[in-house]
């Protein structure tokens, strides 16, 4: 959006004022040093990302195993991955965890933004805390709290007689997910909370001076003035959030590898046994499927966005 | 359209910067708020005592209980333990290596490409370019890992430098993403009155431009240098010889051999934080102010 008025102030300075004619002229001809500064780069991400991704997609439509001969299968690939279980549950698990992560670390980001930016003591100190998890590796995480679930939660549970926690969370097949769940959310709420914490400190503070003496209620406050003002930021962290948890990896191999059995197996994983397998193709079709599952996703926030009519 | 748009953005920044640090003048403290906060701290907190005080029980201590209890002895050879078992020295130098040449990387590449990009924007093989660079951003790592793997296996750098070489290609996207939105604040008059001058766009660029996207650069440094030090899929998968590989991948391989000792695997793990929680901590504001920064562009 300001790229374009940024070309439209350009141009029509150029034109109202003469002294800018020949600046204008010499912008006919683009200088080799642009070109140096831009060409090289794009060569090599065209080398290094698209052209894998091209090859990747061709394979796709073979029986490529990694290595040797291969013909085309057409599309073999995709249609048994359609039939495929493994793949389905893989797509299952990675959609449910991503949802109710990025409502997860939302909420509660959004929630200690709004804690971290009120008149509150200790505020640099407290804000440095919460911003923690955001410089620790996630496979550390995962194992540390791989520990917790498995250690410290059981033996909690038992003491105090709570039913159901007295044996590892990430054991049981059906809610391993969910500590897997509660140590994303862990690392990921920083990441939000500081484009929350960016977005409310904008907001003057004579906005809410005026609407107490008007007798809103904080709840009352904060529908009415700090969400639609932070709407906008509640996108952008959804979609970030949404684009980063469906690549999920690292804190499910710290913390259940997938298991038990194939229970908590994100769709990253599923397309990186291709490489050990000897299903190559078959991943690579999976990985299409996966990208176009991603943009369509993508594309859908967006729609929902230029409806909804947030600037972004 | 009430909502804050990334055209307000220059505007913003003076007094959000501000913001961050509390200010001087004093206010009516919300004493509630306050509580509220420092009781959810430990939230974050807990996590990080139980990894210094695991890391100093002996195995029979780490073994019992629930692993909230101090240690009943400070078991120091845990981490004499672990920093030869992980080789951590060798982890730590290949690990800040990567990091710091991405981060020098992105600095450089991005922020000319993004200038290329800005100040050509009418044609349409930069303004196309941008586009380019930018769908990347739909092509997560795991959609082309497989035939990336082979790839880089294929030109010799399954190693640390093809992992250098893809977290500066991955980190494309979004950095010339943040360089342009900023590149846009800066008039253009300040360059046209050096070109009056006689410098080059090289000159122009080097002790101009460049010198003015310090914020910027902050923003683009810290965030490159987090994801590309704590990043685990890419050295995981692209780096081949496990003698070469970066802390967090280290912890995976030697998992199986911490499994039988608690206080051992969490010296690790503490030794794979610490080097950016100390970091952290001591430049907080200066870290939390660039990336608020980047967080509205």
């Amino acid at each position: 959006m300001s790229t374009t008025s940024r070309t439209t102030t350009q141009e029509s300075g150029g034109s109202t004022s003469p002294s800018r004619a020949p600046a204008r002229r010499r912008r006919n001809k683009v200088e080799p040093a642009y070109f140096i500064m831009l060409v090289p780069v794009v060569i090599l991400f065209t080398l290094f990302i698209t052209m894998p991704a091209v090859i990747g997609m061709f394979y796709s439509f073979t029986n490529y195993v990694g290595y040797g001969s291969w013909h085309f299968i057409g599309l073999t690939n995709y249609t048994s991955l359609f039939s495929d279980p493994n793949i389905r549950h893989a797509y299952g698990f990675t959609l449910l965890f991503s949802i109710v992560t990025v409502v997860a670390v939302n909420v509660i980001a959004l929630a200690l933004a709004i804690g971290l930016s009120g008149k509150i003591k200790f505020k640099t100190t407290l804000r440095g805390v919460f911003f923690v998890p955001m410089v620790i590796s996630g496979i550390v995480i995962a194992y540390v709290f791989s520990y917790l679930f498995s250690t410290t939660v059981p033996a909690i549970a038992t003491s105090l007689g709570i039913g159901g926690l007295e044996t590892s969370i990430l054991v049981n097949t059906h809610w391993a997910w969910v500590g897997i769940v509660v140590v994303a959310t862990w690392q990921s709420v920083p990441g939000a909370m500081i484009i929350y914490l960016a977005g409310l400190l904008s907001i003057p503070g004579e906005v809410y001076e005026a609407a107490s003496i008007d007798g809103a209620s904080p709840w009352r406050q904060f529908r009415s003035i700090t969400f639609p003002l932070v709407a906008g930021y509640v996108v952008i962290n959804t979609i970030l959030g949404v684009k980063a948890f469906l690549n999920v990896y690292d804190i499910i191999i710290g913390t259940t590898n997938g298991g038990p059995g194939t229970s908590t197996q994100s769709v990253a994983m599923t397309i990186f046994t291709g490489f050990t397998s000897g299903d190559y193709a078959y991943q690579m079709a999976n990985a299409v499927i996966f990208f176009l599952v991603t943009v369509i996703i993508s594309l859908l926030q967006l729609e929902i966005i230029r409806r909804r009519g947030v600037a972004i | 359209m009430s909502a804050p748009t990334l055209n307000d953005a220059p505007v913003v920044p003076t007094t959000r910067a501000k913001g961050l640090v509390a200010p001087k003048e004093s206010y009516k403290v919300n004493w509630g708020a306050t509580a509220l906060m420092a009781v959810l701290s430990p939230a974050v907190l807990l996590p990080l005592y139980f990894a210094i005080s695991m890391s100093l029980k002996s195995a029979q201590d780490a073994a019992t209980g629930s692993g909230f209890s101090l240690p009943s002895t400070f078991e120091w050879s845990n981490f004499k333990t672990a920093w030869t078992l992980t080789h951590f020295p060798r982890a730590f130098g290949i690990s800040l290596a990567v990091a710091l040449v991405t981060v020098a990387g992105l600095l450089v590449f991005a922020s000319m490409a993004a200038y290329a990009i800005a100040r050509n924007w009418e044609r349409k093989l930069f303004r196309y370019s941008y586009y380019y660079l930018l769908a990347a951003m739909f092509i997560p790592f795991p959609v082309i890992a497989l035939p990336q793997i082979k790839l880089t296996a294929l030109v010799h750098i399954d190693n640390p430098i093809g992992v250098t070489f893809l977290h500066i290609l991955f980190g494309l996207s979004f950095n010339v993403l943040l360089y342009s939105a900023f590149l846009r604040s800066i008039p253009d008059e300040l360059e046209e009155s050096a070109r009056l001058d006689g410098a080059g766009t090289w000159q122009v660029f080097r002790s101009l431009i460049f010198p003015l996207l310090a914020p910027m650069n902050a923003t683009v440094g810290i965030f490159a240098f987090l994801a590309s030090w704590n990043d685990f899929m890419m050295p995981n998968l692209i780096t081949a010889d496990p003698h070469l590989q970066t802390i967090p991948v280290v912890q995976s391989i030697f998992q199986s051999q911490f499994s039988t000792n608690y206080g051992v695997a969490f010296s690790s793990y503490l030794m794979a934080m610490l080097p950016t929680i100390v970091v952290y901590v001591i430049s907080q504001r200066w870290v939390m102010q660039s990336m608020t920064r980047g967080a509205i562009k």
